[in-house]
């Protein structure tokens, strides 16, 4: 099949490689840049695991074409936090045990960060509102919102 | 000091990987020169086919093999019968690949291996395959008749099991009886769905003649005897890793499935590394089932509500195959005269075969099934009676006075099942204050009249966790002060890591850093079986315990000969020994590790090294039990219903960790109630799942499932040194009884009855408007 060339900054990096227009971009984020703290959960764009953010907006990377990112910044998990340097978001989720097995992990704290990027100070009904697209099947959500609720804190807390 | 760390909400340990992409999943594996695997799945649920013309797809460029069941030889024998049952008819076992017959729709039929997962999906369509549909048996009571189209052609009906577990004397039981309840009830297939799907990877490397696997699997060690068996290797050629694995429910450990056997395979044709990741659709038609029975349940009760006897008669769906045995349908079976001294109860299962995937157990393992049976069979008995759904059971409560208290029951085929160690009259007050049961049901009169309809419902549950077969533990001080904790059983989320690095470092009084646990290799440590049942704590634990104390105690043996100082004299504090009252005198375990490998002064059969292994089983496993407790409005021109108030009132012994429990708490009940509203699969009339992907699979968002509020009642168990009792099933167990009584409670004034989950909408509006089948 014949290949298109892309251009994409991923977590700052830029990168150029050439992709058949059928590649999903969770296939080209995992397999061709090796990044895979994204994970694939259904590939049907329900589960929400897939999400990534592009161009400061979330997306599902399982439902979007790696040729559509041509051109656009992606910003994924291994670009939040390293484990000796955590993102809010990140170090509260392990405080307030936000994960279990893990997997929805880092759609569920790209989804939170946009939410706080947009909301410094949700209520409940707003975090839940917002991680309505992420399934888990291990927490039952509730320390995810608690989690989000402690990232929102540290946030305002540590300023702009 | 000796820092107490059991008890403690100690941080996990696993979750800085997981928390920054660094985790390693099965699909995040890449190997150099891997090829990629796809599965053949049958689209019919009954057909015969003679030939499998793979000759377009091994043209595509990129295709490297089409593996079907002529290829495969001995590897094609069918898989093991994992239990045994003692009314076992034809017991049938599946094989890797189909050899001319299919038995449901998803059955694998042939494997593709190519460069690309792309590539070998391509190459799945050009395979063409003769196949003769044949009439299937898809719904449960259909199949079980006489004359019912055959699931498997070398029987004379599809049943095939038939148990009876037959406790006391029913016949006076219902001669004595004032009222007598009769009706049908029916918990729905449903499926565990774990975030991450199933994968294999597998490598040969003909250099060392060893195959190594990864794999998705909740049993790797049990894993790895199937696999080598099957490609006629050594166990010991033969590894098999569960890397970071997305969640497990019991959908992950079946013994093992086809891709188990055929990614390896191809791996060794091959000489090549071959990667196999399910897709979503392929987990819902090529992984397991849970859930569908009909119970014919007939309940003998005195005018003032004492339940004297209970009769079961009840169907369960075993799909295609039963590797397991009749597993869920046991567990259902002991579990029926749950928390209540119920005098005689007799119950019989027939395990059916149908024309749709395998069953196995998932969360619960057919425990939820007997749980809604019997608490709905109790609401169903108080309304008759004109009690209420609290005081009947406080009636019939078993109490700490009685204990231990034999229900008579088997678990599992091999536990008997003995309450013990729990105060479920205390459990129900505490849930019903925690619910405000009493003025929900006071209000109810007035909200009536305005158009609210509030209810409240309340489910018991007791649960046999702990149970055989064994797990076993190494704990091994290395010199360099670390301590090495290995064990076979796996971890799908449940923070093991942590709680045994808990176990460990406290009997060792060292920092939980110092400790590095591995699990679910079975390079490393290759006895037990496997993560499921809500065993881990209770199982393991006490064998992480068991070895750690033997550890502790060699550690102050050698202390004692390197400070000529009496064992007794000495204490173990902050990773080293030292004398009582002389801290100064001191050595540390990373010292006493070293001197225990004295290389050139062993005595020949001594044993070197500071480590010891425990092997533990509980005969009598250990009863968890609770109360779950909800109030729920029904919006009764829509059918939509709102969890206001979900309680979870339980007590599974000393806590190793309260944030883990409660962790599991919260998702247990999570998908208790997922199975109790939305979650349903269903077929057409020729076996055709109408349900393969989320979209018409309602796993529960964060809109659905209300906070929770839990009460922890902590009754130490007697019957392991930990105190502990198994926590991962009891949220779900109960979830759905809770649910479904708050929701008849609500809809009282309609004169609902529910006999059957989940409840979804339209099955809610069927309820008000009086069509739900009796």
């Amino acid at each position: 099949m014949e290949r298109e060339t892309i251009s994409v900054t991923v977590n700052g990096r830029a990168y150029e490689r050439a992709v058949e227009p059928r590649r999903l971009l969770s296939d080209f984020l995992r397999e061709d840049l090796r990044l895979t703290g994204t994970h694939v959960g259904c590939e049907h764009g329900v589960c929400g695991s897939c999400t990534v953010m592009m161009d400061g907006v979330t997306a599902r990377s399982c439902l979007t074409f790696a040729v559509m990112a041509d051109g656009a910044e992606i910003e994924t998990i291994e670009g939040l936090g390293s484990v000796e340097a955590m993102h809010p978001v990140q170090q509260a989720f392990w405080e307030k045990h936000g994960l279990q097995c893990g997997f929805c992990t880092p759609g569920m704290l790209m989804t939170a960060v946009e939410l706080l990027k947009a909301n410094p100070d949700p209520s409940v009904d707003d975090i839940r509102d917002a991680i309505s697209g992420n399934l888990c099947r291990c927490t039952g959500y509730q320390t995810i919102v608690e989690s989000i609720q402690y990232a929102a804190k540290l946030m305002r807390e540590d300023g702009p | 000091m000796t820092t107490q760390l059991i008890g403690e909400p100690v941080e996990r340990r696993e979750d800085a990987r997981l928390l920054t992409g660094r985790a390693r999943f099965i699909d995040d594996i890449h190997l150099p020169e891997m090829l990629h695997a796809a599965v053949l799945r049958s689209p019919h649920a009954k057909a015969r086919f003679t030939r499998i013309d793979a000759s377009a797809a091994l043209a595509l460029p990129g295709v490297h093999a089409v593996i079907t069941h002529e290829d495969l030889g001995s590897a094609n024998a069918p898989m093991p019968l994992l239990n045994e049952d003692p009314g076992f008819i034809y017991p049938r076992t599946h094989q890797a690949l189909a050899p001319g017959q299919v038995r449901f729709v998803g059955e694998a039929v042939a494997l593709v291996v190519a460069d690309s997962r792309y590539l070998a999906e391509d190459a799945l369509d050009l395979i063409e395959v003769d196949y003769v549909p044949e009439p299937a048996a898809v719904d449960l009571a259909a199949a079980a008749q006489p004359g019912a189209p055959l699931v498997h052609d070398d029987t004379e009906s599809n049943v095939a099991c038939r148990t009876a577990d037959n406790t006391g004397d029913i016949e006076s039981a219902f001669a004595a009886a004032d009222f007598v309840l009769r009706e049908e009830l029916r918990p729905e297939r449903g499926a565990a769905q774990p975030m991450e799907t199933r994968g294999v990877v597998a490598r040969y490397d003909a250099s060392l003649e060893q195959l190594t696997i990864w794999d998705t699997t909740q049993a790797p060690v049990s894993a790895r005897g199937v696999i080598a068996d099957k490609l006629g290797m050594a166990e010991a050629a033969v590894t098999v890793i569960a890397p970071d694995v997305g969640g497990g429910f019991g959908v992950k450990i079946y013994l093992v499935y086809p891709e188990e056997v055929l990614v390896p395979f191809a791996a060794r044709m091959l000489d090549r590394p071959v990667k196999w990741i399910e897709d979503r659709r392929e987990h819902f038609i090529g992984s397991n089932h849970e859930r569908l029975m009909v119970h014919r349940i007939e309940v003998a009760a005195t005018k003032d509500g004492r339940i004297l006897g209970i009769k079961d008669h009840f169907l369960y769906d075993s799909g295609a195959y039963c590797p397991y045995g009749p597993i869920n349908a046991q567990c259902a079976q002991a579990i029926l005269p749950g928390p209540y001294k119920i005098p005689a109860v007799h119950s019989t299962y027939e395990a059916v075969y149908t024309n749709t995937p395998t069953v196995s157990p998932y969360r619960g393992a057919g425990q939820p099934h007997g749980n809604f049976v019997t608490e709905t069979a109790m609401n169903h008995v108080a309304c008759a009676l004109g009690l209420d759904a609290a005081e009947i059971r406080r009636r019939n409560l078993v109490r700490p006075e009685d204990c231990p208290w034999d229900s008579g029951r088997i678990f599992q085929g091999n536990t008997p099942f003995i309450h013990r160690d729990s105060d479920y009259p205390a459990q129900l007050a505490k849930a019903l204050d925690a619910l405000d049961y009493e003025g929900v049901k006071r209000s109810q009169p007035a909200e009536r009249e305005q158009g609210i309809f509030r209810g409240a419902g309340i489910a018991f549950f007791v649960e046999g966790t702990g149970i055989s077969p064994y797990e076993g533990v190494e704990v091994r001080v290395e010199p360099t002060g670390h301590v090495h904790v290995t064990t076979g059983y796996p971890s799908q989320g449940q923070g093991h890591h942590t709680t045994l690095a808990q176990v460990v470092a406290e009997t060792l009084a060292v920092a939980p850093e110092q400790v590095v646990v591995e699990s679910g290799r079975s390079d490393r440590f290759a006895w037990g079986v496997g993560t499921f049942a809500s065993r881990s704590a209770v199982v393991g634990g006490s064998a992480a315990l068991g070895a750690a104390k033997a550890v502790r105690a060699r550690a102050l043996d050698l202390a004692s000969d390197e400070l000529e100082v009496a064992p007794e004299d000495l204490v173990l504090e902050d990773g080293a020994v030292h004398v009582k009252g002389a801290p100064q005198m001191a050595v540390t375990l990373g010292a006493l590790a070293y001197a225990a490998n004295p290389i050139n002064t062993l005595t020949s059969g001594a044993e070197p090294g500071l480590r010891a292994a425990d092997y533990y089983r509980s005969p009598d496993g250990a009863i968890a039990s609770g109360v779950h407790g909800a109030v729920v409005v029904v919006d009764v021109a829509t059918g939509m219903v709102e969890i206001e108030t979900y309680v979870v009132v339980h007590d599974c012994g000393v806590m190793i960790n309260p944030t883990i429990v409660e962790g599991q708490i919260l998702g247990g009940t999570a998908q208790g109630i997922g199975g109790a509203f939305y979650e349903k699969l269903r077929f057409d009339d020729d076996g055709q799942p109408l349900v393969t992907t989320f979209m018409d699979y309602l796993i529960p968002t964060a809109m659905e499932i209300p906070s929770i509020e839990i009460h922890h009642m902590e009754s130490r168990c007697s019957l392991n040194p930990l105190g502990v009792k198994g926590v991962g099933e009891g949220g779900a167990i109960p979830a759905a009884a809770a649910f479904a009584g708050a929701v008849e409670d609500a809809l009282e004034p309609f004169g609902a009855t529910v006999r059957a989950v989940p409840l979804d909408p339209p099955a809610i509006l069927a309820l008000i408007e009086g069509r739900a089948e009796s």
